[in-house]
């Protein structure tokens, strides 16, 4: 029935992307606890949201989801060049992805600066005075981007390692799954913006 | 047995590291299930001796031994090792890896380096949980449920302890990453989906709960953590949270992790009865499909822990409904094991013994769950000691007796050697006499009305706990005489053939100890398990 086996092969490229497919769920799983938090407080605090959501800047906002979404082409580009056995173009859209990342990340450093400059983060007095609504809009704004903020730079380093593991020429045109399973994490902390983008930025 | 031409066990086949290291940094999947029991004993036997201390400070009305805050420290840590330490990793990580490549004829687990960083995030975790009770404010005291507010409230160590927690819940997504990988990809040839033992199933199901619940666990505890670094205000209804909120979330993880720790334990009782019963097992698609279904619906029945937190008359009828359909499975698996063994020619050997042992107790746990699951009873004993009867009748009657037979079934595979059975007898007896002594008295204290998490209690209770606190005796010799009896068994037990109790699966087929890679060739299977000869 199992015309080859994996029984006895070093690496199993099924089993492995099998995993990190599992893993991804288990990702998405936590952001779902958020999720589930937003929706409660929004249906809660409907005005609140509203009106807090306008102080957001949409010009970052929609800057960040374009940086992200390019990344993510620059991404599957690397995976692409590195299976036709191009690995010097896939270091280089590697490096491009992690560039991304960090625009994305010095972006959502002054975005939350400016905010904390004028007294708005999680029990602050400034914040807390505005009322439950906000206050419960802006907990959820720190706690959702800032840990979708920690998972690019766990992103980036993973890059980082893959862009190493290429230069050394351990990632090529036969073993490329390591590159490939650091491809699907980085598309999923995308579509995880594209979901945080709205929510936030869009429903005012 | 094979005594001529014995192969080289995977204890005496170095792997490139010598003493300590030879464990620690080891890929190989029995070392590092050996690991996990090594290590999952000892907090077990912590836990343990908090558990007695408890009882003995129950002895009386009044301060016996400790001071009240004491007490709730005590009760905490003695929950918080038992479930995230002991019972969740419990069969899944120890036996569970150390069994699952043997029975599915496979050389080891599909990510052999995942499985040992699993094994570090576990030890990681539990000393973090360690420091955490003799820094900062001293042992946390919310409970092993951390509700709040009074865990964000309370000054003592729980962002500490809840990190722990958070690093254990990595480790088990980790093995339940593994599990179903493993059991999706390495079967041996002709190991069809219905051909694999009823043990890997159960894991199947298991692994799958690991992977979908434990997020959510990561996530609520990641809340509670920020909530008291920062002052979020998610669950402080002054600043627009809610509470309730918190309880969700606990429970979205905390009902299915029950699944994490009863699954696997059915297995192995599935796996125990036909080979003593010398009978293939009843119903071979009926348990199998019912571990699934368990796995499944468990995941909707989490608001039957807060029925008097707070809900919808609504969601109150449907979650206790949904709690009546998720015994039906339960059900389904006890009749099926009753079924196996009739008219078959039962040897009552130790590891059956237990496996009786946990159907009985087992069955009165679950009986008493559904007097828990229906509102109206829910409401009189939830706040009661009925609910913690039913629980230890659950964790301990069910899922550690059921470990307890895995481990003297499986006990000649791992370590080659049998241990003496008397003893093995006469402990199951005695724990089994010890627990219900131990148990059996906070059903009834429950339902006078004894609320539980107290450290005092009114004089009319103290019958029951004076009988309680000596059951807890009877309990603990009977663990000393299983656990000197098996330890002793390691170093001069009777050396054990490959296969001493006639089993037909895989892990019965190699030698034992098991070699380096497990199997010399990879057998192929022609047909289902439990097949003996008339
Ligand atoms: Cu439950």
């Amino acid at each position: 029935m199992n015309k080859e086996h994996s029984l006895n092969k070093k690496t199993d490229y099924t089993g492995s992307k099998q995993g990190m497919w599992m893993f991804l769920f288990t990702e998405l799983l936590l952001f779902t606890g958020m999720f589930l938090l937003y929706s409660v407080f929004r249906s809660r605090y409907q005005q609140e949201f509203h009106a807090a959501s306008s102080e957001l800047s949409r010009t970052i906002g929609t800057l960040n989801t374009v940086i992200l979404l390019t990344s993510s082409l620059t991404m599957a580009l690397s995976v692409n060049a590195i299976r036709k056995d191009k690995n010097k173009i896939s270091l280089i859209f590697q490096g491009l992805t992690v560039f991304f990342g960090l625009f994305f990340l010095a972006n959502k450093f002054f975005e939350w600066s400016a905010k904390i400059h004028h007294g708005i983060y999680p029990n602050s007095p400034g914040l807390l005075a505005h009322g439950k609504g906000e206050t419960m809009f802006y907990g959820l704004y720190y706690l959702m981007t800032g840990i979708h903020g920690l998972h690019v730079l766990a992103g980036i380093v993973l890059l980082l390692i893959m862009m190493v593991l290429t230069k050394k020429g351990s990632l090529n045109s036969d073993s490329f799954v390591r590159l490939e399973n650091s491809g699907l994490y980085w598309h999923l902390v995308d579509v995880i913006w594209v979901y945080l983008f709205p929510v936030f930025y869009l429903i005012s | 047995m094979t005594g001529a031409q014995r192969e080289m066990s995977f204890y005496e086949s170095g792997n490139g590291h010598t003493g300590i290291l030879s464990w620690v940094l080891s890929t190989d999947h029995k070392r590092i299930g050996l690991l996990y029991l090594f290590s999952m004993f000892s907090f077990f036997f912590v836990a343990v001796i908090l558990g007695l201390l408890m009882r003995l400070e129950l002895i009386a009305p009044g301060p016996s031994i400790m001071t009240a805050e004491s007490y709730n420290a005590m009760f905490t840590v003695h929950g918080v090792i038992m479930i995230f330490l002991f019972i969740i990793p419990g069969i899944p990580a120890g036996l569970g890896n150390f069994m699952l490549p043997l029975q599915i004829g496979a050389r080891d687990m599909a990510f052999p380096r995942i499985n040992l960083m699993s094994w570090w995030f576990y030890m990681t975790g539990a000393i973090v949980i360690i420091v955490s009770l003799f820094t900062g404010g001293g042992p946390p005291d919310t409970g092993w449920t951390f509700y709040v507010p009074y865990s964000i409230r309370t000054g003592t160590n729980v962002t500490l302890a809840v990190f722990g927690v958070f690093l254990l819940g990595i480790s088990s997504t980790l093995t339940g990453l593994n599990l179903v990988t493993t059991i999706h990809r390495l079967r041996a040839p002709g190991l069809k989906w219905f051909r694999m033992p009823l043990f890997v199933w159960s894991l199947y199901a298991t692994g799958w709960v690991q992977i979908l619940a434990t997020p959510v666990l990561g996530i609520t505890l990641l809340l509670l953590m920020m909530e008291r670094l920062f002052g979020f205000g998610f669950f402080d209804p002054a600043r627009g949270g809610d509470p309730l909120l918190f309880e969700h979330l606990f429970w979205i993880y905390s009902h299915p992790a029950v699944y994490i720790m009863i699954l696997p334990a059915m297995g192995i009782v599935t796996e125990i009865i036909p080979v003593f019963a010398r009978r293939t097992i009843f119903g071979y698609k009926a348990i199998a499909f019912s571990s699934l279904s368990i796995a499944s619906v468990g995941y909707l029945v989490w608001g039957h822990h807060m029925f008097t937190s707070g809900m919808s008359d609504i969601s109150r009828v449907i979650f206790s409904f949904l709690t009546f359909i998720v015994a039906v499975p339960s059900g389904i698996k006890v009749f099926n094991w009753i079924a196996s063994m009739y008219k078959g020619s039962i040897k009552l050997s130790s590891p059956l013994l237990f496996t009786v042992s946990f159907i009985f107790l087992f069955s009165l746990g679950g009986l008493t769950g559904l007097i828990i699951g229906a509102l109206a009873t829910n409401i009189f004993v939830h706040g009661t000691y009925f609910i913690v009867a039913h629980f230890h009748y659950m964790m301990f009657g069910g899922t550690a007796f059921a470990f307890f037979a895995g481990i003297h079934y499986w006990f000649p595979k791992i370590f080659g050697k049998m241990y003496r059975e008397k003893p093995a007898i006469t402990s199951c007896i005695v724990l089994f006499a010890g627990f219900n002594v131990l148990y059996f008295p906070m059903f009834i204290l429950g339902l006078e009305g004894m609320p539980r998490r107290y450290y005092d209690y009114l004089p009319r209770f103290h019958t029951g706990h004076l009988i309680s606190t000596v059951g807890s005796w009877i309990l603990a010799a009977g663990l000393m005489i299983m656990f000197y009896n098996l330890i002793r068994s390691i170093f001069i037990g009777e050396v054990a053939g490959s296969n001493p109790w006639g089993g037909s699966t895989l892990e019965w087929t190699t030698s034992s100890p098991p070699p380096h890679e497990n199997f010399t060739e990879i057998p192929v299977v022609t047909e289902g398990p439990y097949r003996f000869r008339k």
